[in-house]
């Protein structure tokens, strides 16, 4: 798009209260009527000093905090930062134990990426796919509630352990789930992906090479929707990945330029079904154990520092700790997929219009509770 | 407005009162009648819409106010709306801030006056129907183009902005897909196309050719444009404008946007089935039915709605165009196709 | 031109597939998704967890749960039970040393985690399955548990039965 301007600039604040900037996020916007010439994104709405509070609360107490961090995707958040102090602490957890969490942390990614899914048809003018996501999402919550009590803020990983078993039958009634889910992702599809305005809308819009994907360290569906296969899960496996059988979808670039909205969207679809693969191997392998069996009595990690990556839904999530000898963290630093996502913000929205913006910002899937932490 | 100065005729002592008062009486009551209609078919649309939407997506709808399935969801609505505060922000024009909600309503109004819903019902039955219904149309754009800029709010002026481009736009194909019609009919007054459609459902101008049949689409599409509604609903993108030209708008103000956004809804929808659908006709072939059954407003009534049904079903299907796409279909499928319809039915007219 | 046409085809034919879809939602009978929640309430599972609830008779101050707490949320204080006072034992048997004459759940502060309920020694500290419970003053959401008064007025009232004896 041509970007020669010759009339004033207008100053569009998007946000922080604008029903489409998923939470709290600022977007300075100078447009030229419609075309946006600038868009600098504003954050900090919601920080709220995670990383301070972890150094004053005991190892097993912080996991409530990770769940908060990205309440979309809180098994996720909590298992990183669980799979970190058991590195530190040297647990080695039982196969029921691991089996369990990846079946956790699958179904969590599932309900994650209906929710970018849904919401992202919101952001292009399409509610009835937003529901129908929503629908989906509540059967997978009803499981998490029924394993650990909560819906949405599980604290269900603990350090050494998991809160709970899980509960009886559970196994067969997340595989009748999921016998019911996959055929819908085909209609969810034909009524939101295939569409045409939808292609239209998002194909050749927000594209991002891979090397500036690269080069701003962006990660999970929106590094592999600009093409490049690179997945925690399968390059850097934890939690036994490397024994289960899936595939890392990358961005194809069907109707545009590879790393558009539209393949970032599509490996998220496409990463759904890989989830319903993994949690019907891990199922099918579920061996019997006492998933309290290793949790330690009191969480007291020898002085040392460690650093664990997990693939979260919205990307590479990182917990770097480190440990003074004490039972509180001397430090917790956490290594957010969104931010990376939005630092590059800039970049890949310039020459966009106020439709497209609307559009970008919803196909990274940004959580602004994570990015501000 | 014949029947209803019949009607009045039927009182006693209507004679007795002054003349002028005679003069406009008949006037008079047909729009009280008119906009009672208005506002009751608003209050309809929006349930339906509200049911229509909740079930397509899974969900119940209203379902507690009046009893029967919320039925009296928007009356309540409405009387909450009435009687909540009336703001204007501080920094806004205020006299075209309030002038605005009037001026988008009015056209949608007096475009009513020529819809024919039935054999007599019709307010006035114009010579010029068709001009009249698009030109009066086309005066909304000043209202909402009013709204947008007096908010003094950017998302009101990109939504006033966008609306006048959309509005403005969408009116050429619209008066073109209308074309092959009136070249058949001969005459811009809605009572005589009507009429030439009488008879059953194969007379009905979308059955009539191919190039109506078509013009009936591209006249729908259109008209979706015109009434702002999804896949066209640009002008107030809720994820982009938070609420377009009547971001600003509260309380009785913006129930009169809404009234004029659901009275055209039904108002395109109802010229759509005088043109098309053959308006008060009936539906059966006049072979085998020789007499209308059903009454010609009712008739009417619900052609119209089903064509309501199939805009309210397209908005809860369709993501939303983007700005250029809207104007590059408009300027470069629409218009093409609308031309070529003019064409054809131009042809087959003379041959 | 070829592209143009095969645009508006497609464009077309998508159009009506995802018509289709939403017009069978339309006419498929109601599965149940939602709930008509005053009325009717969603059953909740065996470990929902809710409004904290303390059974105080068996709690024996030891103030596990507090320290567990990692909103500071629960205000326990105690007093050592007098060795003229009759023994009190929880419905577990295991004996009450401790007098607790402050017990007090701010649930404002609450993150529903549950870690406090699992070092529960008489597991006395549950999360009940209720979740209506708004009130009008946010200090209403400040439950207290402790029934029992603290034996002296003070600290240093205290202190000095304890030097006589």
């Amino acid at each position: 798009m041509n970007l020669d301007y010759s009339g004033d600039i207008m100053t569009l604040n998007m946000g922080p209260q604008h029903p489409s900037m998923h939470g709290v996020l600022r977007l300075e916007l100078k447009t030229d009527g419609e075309v946006v010439v600038e868009a600098i994104p504003h954050i900090g709405y919601l920080h709220r000093c995670f990383e301070k509070h972890a150094e004053n609360i005991e190892y097993p107490g912080v996991v409530p905090f990770t769940d908060r961090m990205d309440y979309v995707a809180a098994m996720n958040m909590e298992l990183g930062y669980v799979l970190a102090v058991e590195k530190l602490m040297g647990i080695q957890v039982n196969d029921r134990v691991r089996y369990i969490r990846i079946i956790m942390a699958e179904l969590n990614r599932i309900a994650s990426h209906l929710v970018a899914a849904g919401t992202y048809g919101l952001d292009l003018g399409s509610w009835t796919p937003f529901l129908h996501c929503f629908r989906d999402r509540e059967k997978i919550l009803d499981f998490f509630e029924e394993t650990c009590g909560a819906r949405l803020l599980y604290n269900y990983n603990w350090i050494g352990g998991l809160m709970f078993d899980l509960p009886e039958g559970l196994e067969r009634r997340i595989i009748e789930f999921l016998d019911y889910f996959e055929p819908l992702v085909e209609d969810l599809n034909r009524l939101l992906s295939y569409n045409y305005i939808f292609i239209k809308r998002t194909a050749s819009v927000g594209i991002i090479p891979p090397e500036v994907a690269v080069s701003y360290g962006i990660t999970g569906p929106n590094l592999r929707g600009s093409g490049i296969k690179f997945d925690v899960r399968r390059n850097e496996p934890y939690l036994g990945y490397e024994e289960f059988d899936f595939e890392v979808p990358v961005g194809k670039g069907e109707f545009g330029p590879v790393g558009s909205c539209y393949d970032r969207y599509m490996v998220r679809i496409w990463e759904v079904l890989q989830s319903c693969r993994i949690i019907r191997q891990a199922i099918a392998k579920l061996p019997p154990g006492d998933v309290h069996a290793t949790i330690p009595k009191r969480v007291k990690p020898p002085v040392g520092e460690v650093y664990m990556r997990t693939e979260c839904p919205r990307g590479e999530l990182g917990y770097y700790i480190v440990s003074d000898g004490t039972s509180k963290p001397y430090r917790v630093k956490v290594k957010s997929p969104c931010f990376t996502v939005m630092s590059g913000f800039r970049e890949y929205s310039r020459g966009a219009m106020i439709a497209d913006i609307v559009a970008i910002v919803g196909s990274v899937d940004i959580v602004l509770v994570e990015l501000d932490r | 407005m014949e029947s209803i100065r019949d009607l009045l005729e039927l009182i006693p002592y209507t004679t007795a009162l002054p003349v002028w008062v005679q003069a406009i009486l008949p006037p008079a009551v047909s729009a009280v009648i008119l906009f009672l209609f208005v506002a009751v078919l608003a209050m309809f649309a929006i349930w339906l819409e509200r049911k229509v939407a909740a079930h397509m997506q899974d969900r119940l709808g209203p379902m507690y106010v009046g009893g029967w399935h919320g039925w009296a969801q928007s009356i309540a609505d409405t009387i909450k709306l009435l009687l909540k505060e009336d703001i204007v922000p501080a920094a806004a024009d205020k006299a075209l801030f309030k002038a605005a909600p009037a001026i988008v309503f009015i056209p949608s109004f007096a475009a009513f006056v020529v819809l024919p819903f039935g054999i007599s019902s019709i307010v006035a039955d114009l010579n010029i129907g068709v001009l009249y219904l698009f030109a009066v149309a086309s005066l909304t754009v000043v209202g909402i183009l009013m709204a947008g800029w007096a908010s003094n709010n950017k998302y009101s002026l990109f939504g006033g902005m966008r609306s006048a481009a959309q509005i403005v736009s969408y009116e050429i194909p619209a008066a073109l897909s209308v074309m092959p019609v009136i070249i058949i009919v001969g005459s811009l007054s809605m009572q005589q196309i009507v009429r030439a459609q009488t008879g059953g459902i194969q007379n009905w101008f979308v059955f009539r050719n191919p190039f109506t049949f078509l013009a009936f689409f591209l006249y729908f599409i259109c008209s979706l444009a015109e009434v702002n509604r999804t896949p066209f609903d640009i002008p107030e993108a809720e994820s982009e404008l938070v609420a377009g030209y009547h971001t600003e708008y509260s309380g009785m103000r913006f129930a009169f946007f809404f009234l004029a956004e659901y009275s055209n809804m039904f108002l395109v929808a109802g010229i759509a089935t005088t043109l098309f659908l053959g308006g008060w006709s009936q539906v059966l072939p006049a072979q085998w039915v020789p007499k209308q059954l059903i009454p010609g407003p009712i008739l009417f009534f619900l052609k119209a709605l089903s064509l309501v049904f199939v805009q309210i079903w397209l908005r809860w299907t369709l993501p939303r165009l983007r700005v250029d796409q809207l104007m590059y279909l408009c300027w470069k499928v629409m218009l093409p196709l609308a031309l070529v319809l003019v064409l054809g039915a131009g042809l087959l007219a003379v041959w | 031109m070829t592209r143009y046409l095969k645009d508006l085809w497609y464009g077309w034919t998508t159009t009506w597939h995802s018509m289709w879809i939403t017009i069978r939602h339309l006419f498929r009978p109601n599965k149940g998704y939602t709930i008509q929640y005053p009325t009717v309430k969603a059953p909740l599972p065996e470990r929902a967890r809710m409004r904290l609830f303390n059974r105080i008779e068996d709690c024996i101050g030891c103030g596990q749960c507090a320290r567990a707490c990692p909103t500071d949320c629960i205000d326990i204080q105690t007093e050592k039970r007098g060795k003229d006072e009759p023994p009190v034992f929880a419905s577990d048997g295991t004996p009450i040393k401790l007098r607790t004459f402050v017990f007090d759940i701010d649930m404002t502060l609450c993150c529903y985690c549950a870690l406090c309920t699992f070092p529960c020694p008489t597991h006395c500290l549950v999360m009940t399955k209720e979740y209506e419970y708004a009130v009008y003053d946010k200090r209403d959401h400040i439950y207290h548990f402790a029934v029992d008064k603290p034996r002296y007025a003070s600290p240093a009232e205290k202190e000095q039965p304890a030097a006589k004896a």
